[in-house]
């Protein structure tokens, strides 16, 4: 190749580089937008929100919006209350859906094939259709404005989360598994002991899935939770406008932004167990 | 304990947890749906009267239309964002595992904040959006506040969310040998033949994964349509109208009617595109 071709090459390059640079920019501008724009109006009292020209930033560091939010909605108390939801949820969704997808990875039963297709089916089927009859059952059975409805059905176990941890266990090798077979381990020891252990990273990935699934979940919480003492962050949220009667955009971003937080440090602090995930299955996300 | 059962008691959970929320509810649909059913008092058999009534409903075509109308438009848009952004990120340019993550954000954030935050940024006057948009000499519409402008606004929030598959699609890129693109390069092919006739062909499996999930979750759509709303009857979609049937008005056996008509609509258009999978979707196996 002569050195003319070769230089053009590089020109190219670099006008391609600069041209995706600009994107990059332009995209994470938008992005970062809506969030930038929310903090912003929480610290701006409202003579700064309602004025215009807009003004971008807030000219003092203004706290009014956060005590009022508090006053409006009691938010830490909803925040724990989605965190009692979940951390009695994910535990129990974690570790029985691990153990439907070792029986499923490990072992051969009559219909096994015929039950993974069904699993397959529940995962794209109606829960709009479930969601009445599921609903007059709990409340036939005297569970209406509780947190059972939205817990115990975890306890046995979630679709996508067997279809995900069935493949993980399908890439573990068997060896170690089969020399404690030898050793007179029962399967139950076996994977408690030896399975779940090696399963941590994945077990991570759907733990955070399932919280973030509790978390921005709005129409389960609001089909089952009428009391506003039992209020999830979500179900605070929604409500504020109705508290307040014309909407306070000051404290609702500043609601907002509370809310958000706990899910921001997530995808900062543990980006890595979503990525994961995704890149293993090629599934959610 | 022969092996073979052990391996049932392991997956029994799911099995029991199948037929309390899945087979009893779905047969307990099928009744209800038959019923003038409103939680309190008794269930009256009414045949197929819910569903008579839901097709003489206006209510009921308008949310159909809305709903099918931001599927038909936000599905497209948000598969080809995604993949627009996918290949843009997909190098090793400095600083790009920032831009990744920046681009990825939003789809992990949803729920009602996000929700509010873009009934804010929409807001005719004070709102942010209108404002970028003065800058340039432009009158932004009212969005959310003009009939004509409710769809709009909710797909400009859904091509914000819409780099969820990100790494879904990153991890099918790096999956591609590079072979194929050496080979295309000593054959002359430009960047965009090696799109067109390598990267895309590749990449329909998870285009297809993409279209599948995104019809389902597009008919779904609730949450911010339950906080945003939007002028007329605009913007109650699908599940808003089911909701408010079921839960404000108490109408049990509609709303499970409506439940039922929603069901047979998605299973039908997935398996429409299930069809067309033989004649655009790449197998190894061909």
């Amino acid at each position: 190749m002569n050195g003319y071709m070769s230089k053009e090459k590089d020109k190219g390059q670099t006008v391609r580089k600069t041209l995706l640079y600009l994107f990059y920019l332009v995209g994470s501008f938008l992005m970062l937008l809506p969030f930038f724009w929310m903090i912003s109006t929480a610290f701006k009292p409202d003579s700064e929100i309602f004025t215009l020209p807009i003004k971008w930033f807030p000219s003092s560091f203004y706290l009014q919006n956060f005590k009022r939010a508090f006053q409006v909605i009691p938010i830490f108390r909803y925040m724990l209350n989605t965190v009692y939801i979940a951390v009695l949820k994910i535990g129990g969704e974690v570790f029985v859906s691990a153990l439907v997808a070792y029986g499923f990875a490990r072992f051969d039963f009559k219909g096994k094939n015929l039950f993974f297709l069904i699993l397959l089916a529940t995962m794209m089927l109606p829960y709009e259709v479930t969601m009445i009859p599921t609903f007059m059952m709990w409340s036939y059975l005297g569970f209406s404005d509780s947190y059972v409805p939205l817990i115990l059905p975890a306890y046995f176990g979630a679709a996508s989360f067997i279809f995900f941890l069935r493949m993980y266990f399908s890439t573990l090798p068997v060896e170690m598994e089969e020399s404690m077979v030898v050793d007179g381990a029962s399967y139950f020891q076996i994977f408690y002991k030896l399975v779940l252990p090696l399963t941590k990273p994945a077990l991570l990935t759907i733990g955070l899935w399932a919280f973030l699934g509790t978390w921005n979940d709005l129409l389960g919480q609001l089909i089952y939770i009428n009391d506003p003492a039992k209020y999830t962050i979500q179900l605070g949220l929604a409500s504020f406008s109705n508290m307040t009667g014309e909407t306070l955009w000051g404290p609702l971003m500043a609601a907002s932004f509370l809310a958000l937080l706990p899910v921001l440090f997530l995808l900062l602090f543990a980006q890595k167990y979503f990525v994961e995930g995704i890149k293993m299955t090629g599934i959610k996300g | 304990m022969k092996k073979s059962r052990v391996g049932f008691l392991f997956i029994l959970p799911w099995v029991l947890g199948f037929v309390i929320f899945t087979v009893f509810p779905i047969i307990a649909a099928l009744y209800i749906a038959m019923t003038d059913w409103s939680i309190i008092g008794r269930a009256s058999f009414v045949g197929l009267q819910n569903f008579r009534d839901i097709f003489a409903d206006p209510a009921f075509y308008k949310a159909l239309t809305v709903t099918g109308r931001y599927a038909i438009l936000a599905i497209p848009l948000t598969i080809i964002t995604a993949l627009l952004v996918a290949l843009s990120v997909n190098n090793d340019y400095k600083g790009i595992g920032i831009f990744r993550t920046v681009f990825y954000m939003p789809s992990i954030v949803s729920g009602v904040a996000v929700a509010v935050v873009f009934k804010w940024i929409l807001d005719p006057t004070y709102g942010v959006l209108n404002s970028i948009l003065r800058l340039f000499g432009v009158q932004g519409p009212d969005w959310l506040y003009d009939p004509a402008w409710v769809l709009p606004s909710y797909l400009i929030m859904a091509v914000w969310g819409a780099s969820g598959g990100l790494y879904t699609y990153l991890a099918a890129l790096k999956d591609i040998p590079k072979e194929l693109y050496e080979v295309a390069t000593i054959d002359g092919a430009g960047w965009a033949q090696k799109i067109r006739y390598i990267t895309l062909p590749l990449l329909t499996p998870i285009l297809f994964y993409n279209l599948v999930m995104g019809l389902i979750s597009a008919f779904r759509k609730f949450t911010d349509a339950y906080i945003l709303g939007g002028a007329g009857e605009e913007g109650v979609f699908y599940m808003v109208y089911l909701y408010r049937q079921a839960f404000s008005f108490y109408k049990m056996g509609y709303a499970t009617a409506l439940a039922w008509i929603l069901f047979v609509i998605i299973l039908v258009l997935t398996l429409i595109v299930n069809y067309t999978k033989k004649y655009w979707v790449y197998s190894e196996r061909k």
